[in-house]
């Protein structure tokens, strides 16, 4: 019976004649403002894959003129970006590709003992007063503007890195990934924290029983029993770090170039498109290069999100 | 400011419109009447967008009757749409090249492209605070920046313990490649024929440029001449290797001493319609020249 909610108590004696009668009484105003709401509440529903293939539709649409003069081996795998050259324009983002995958996973190898010894140490060790400070703190991380790290790296890290490094430039790969690092392991502890809480108690009170101490626990069961979780957690770092842009645009260097060690500057897609959009005239074969470009960023982040949505929904089964 | 940019093309295309629709009704001057906005189309020169929108924003509080949108695209756009009539005054970090006078008169009979001067766009050559180096010519600046360019190293350039360098690697400071400031550096020092270096680090503005090299020991690059802090050692520059060398300044610029600066141009079709007149009076005048100053270009000599 969907509609004994509604129905006034007088009618409940007979069922089927009150069940007209209540419909009945219903006004037409009243029936069209549910039917509003509801279409409200579906678009409200919808907007998000509306939004998401809105703008798919649009950076396509920039970018898909110049696919087919495109050289797709040549725009993947060449290092020659020259897209403002007055001889001969070239579009390879070879480099570029290097350079976000380098920084990215030099980001992850700090981001990941960090965020998830960190998600670890807040779930388990700490209760009461440190858990909540800490968990407020963590989060402040997380707002910090991504231009003021891009600050941070420019004009504090760099300095740092040529003394301490010995090495002639401070705004390089290592830089970028630190600040990455910083950006995501954020997002990592309140994740893989969520994944730990997950894991049921009768797990630790069990493994409590047979005399395992709190490293043993953590070691043993408690990764184990949320390892797709914190992988979850880990694969959401990735995905910022990847899309990030302004503090990799000020702290990497932004020059063209295959590292050779991670104290090489480097350029990453995201910074290419932030840096030379704005001054580009629109429609020209460098400004669809541009978008070509944001496709392949969006390609690179669904595929790592996708991936996480994927485990997490495995947690979930569970 | 890029932000700024696209509101003004929009901006401008709405008023385009508004514009041609109020002159089909016979006011031809688009004069402003009933305290209707005049617009003013200014396309042109990326190197001097930014200094026309710093304009056009000062000049929207001196004659708020007027309104000035800014479009950059490059000279050759500004001249093509001074030539097609869309836009009343087209920016140039260049003069006119003779075929494009040639094509303005057989469009416009009897009228000639006005040249107006309104400042000059001088690049330093910085290094770190530190390094002794005091000076540079144009061959070594382009074997630096070249492709395939020979000098890589600070010994190279004869220079020998910088103090607070690590290794002998020049660090090359560069601009992102569609700023009006690489564009012009790329001309001026490597040569149309030639490709720049890749590798440089190339940062997103000009105050960028000059806070890396403070910070950088083994760094060299170049910006606008009103972006030197005392962080930044400016060297002189010579023509050729060995040339005695020329420090920047407003003096070397305007006596043409200094390799690399350029004037900058303002041009309209024949003489400029009053209002228009008095913008241009405006920007050769000290307010419009003390912007020039403020954004780091070099202004007109005073009077």
């Amino acid at each position: 019976m969907p509609d004994l909610a509604i129905q006034p108590p007088h009618t409940s004696a007979a069922a089927p004649a009150a069940k007209a009668k209540g419909k009945q009484q219903r006004g037409k105003a009243e029936i069209l403002g549910e039917r509003a709401i509801e279409a409200l509440i579906y678009l409200c529903g919808f907007s998000a894959i509306i939004f998401v293939f809105g703008i798919f539709f649009f950076v396509f649409r920039e970018g898909a003129p110049f696919l087919a003069k495109l050289n797709i081996r040549e725009f993947l795998f060449s290092t020659d970006w020259f897209p403002t050259s007055q001889t001969q324009a070239k579009y390879g983002v070879g480099a570029l590709i290097v350079g976000t995958l380098s920084v990215t996973v030099l980001a992850m190898v700090i981001a990941v003992p960090f965020g998830l010894g960190a998600a670890v140490f807040v779930s388990e060790f700490c209760t009461g007063k440190v858990k909540e400070t800490l968990k407020v703190v963590i989060e402040l991380l997380a707002a910090i503007p991504s231009v003021v790290w891009g600050f941070i790296g420019l004009t504090v890290m760099s300095p740092i890195i040529i003394n301490t490094f010995h090495v002639p430039i401070g705004v390089n790969m290592f830089n970028g990934a630190i600040l990455l690092a910083l950006m995501s392991v954020p997002i990592m502890v309140s994740i893989g924290e969520d994944a730990l809480k997950a894991v049921p108690d009768t797990y630790r009170e069990a493994s409590l029983a047979l005399g395992a101490t709190k490293w043993q626990i953590v070691y043993r069961v408690l990764l184990p029993a949320a390892k797709n979780g914190l992988l979850a957690a880990v694969l959401l770092g990735v995905g910022r770090a990847i899309g990030e842009t302004m503090a990799v645009l000020m702290a990497t260097g932004h020059s063209v170039r295959i590292p050779d060690s991670i104290f090489d500057p480097v350029r990453t897609l995201t910074a290419t498109i932030a840096a030379e959009l704005g001054e580009t005239s629109k429609g020209s074969d460098h400004y669809q290069v541009l978008f070509l470009i944001g496709i392949l960023l969006f390609s690179i982040t669904f595929v790592v999100n996708l991936t996480a949505d994927i485990i997490v929904k495995g947690i979930k089964k569970k | 400011m890029k932000i700024k940019l696209t509101l003004m093309t929009v901006v401008a295309a709405a008023l385009a419109l508004a514009v041609s629709g109020c002159n089909k009704s016979g006011d031809g001057a688009g004069g402003g009447g009933g305290g209707k906005k005049t617009a003013i189309a200014n396309v042109g020169s990326d190197t001097m967008v930014n200094l026309a929108i710093a304009w056009a924003d000062a000049y929207s509080k001196v004659d708020p009757s007027v309104s000035v949108e800014v479009n950059g695209g490059g000279s050759g756009q500004g001249v093509a749409a001074l030539i097609n009539d869309a836009c009343q005054i087209a920016n140039c970090s260049r003069q006119f090249e003779e075929k494009e006078i040639a094509d303005f008169k057989s469009k416009h009979p009897g009228k000639e492209p006005k040249e107006f001067m309104v400042g000059y766009d001088a690049l330093s050559v910085f290094v770190h605070k530190d390094n002794p180096m005091t000076q540079i010519s144009i061959e070594e600046l382009q074997q630096l920046y070249m492709k395939d360019g020979k000098i890589a190293k600070w010994s190279e350039l004869g220079v020998n313990n910088i103090p607070g360098a690590k290794g002998d690697e020049v660090i090359l400071v560069s601009r992102q490649n569609n700023s009006g400031t690489y564009h012009y550096f790329r001309e001026a020092i490597v040569g149309k024929k030639n490709e720049m270096r890749l590798g440089t680090v190339d940062m997103n503005g000009s105050k960028d440029v000059v806070d890396l090299i403070a910070k950088t020991p083994n760094a060299i690059g170049y910006s606008g001449m009103g972006y030197a802090t005392p962080a930044v050692k400016q060297i002189k520059v010579s023509k050729k290797k060995g040339e005695p060398g020329v420090a920047p300044s407003i003096a070397t610029t305007l006596d043409k001493t200094y390799p690399i600066a350029r004037p900058m141009y303002m041009y309209t079709a024949g003489d400029p319609a009053p209002h228009i007149k008095k913008y241009l009076d405006w920007i050769m005048a000290s307010p419009g020249q003390k912007i020039v100053e403020e954004t780091g270009y070099v202004p007109l000599p005073k009077k």
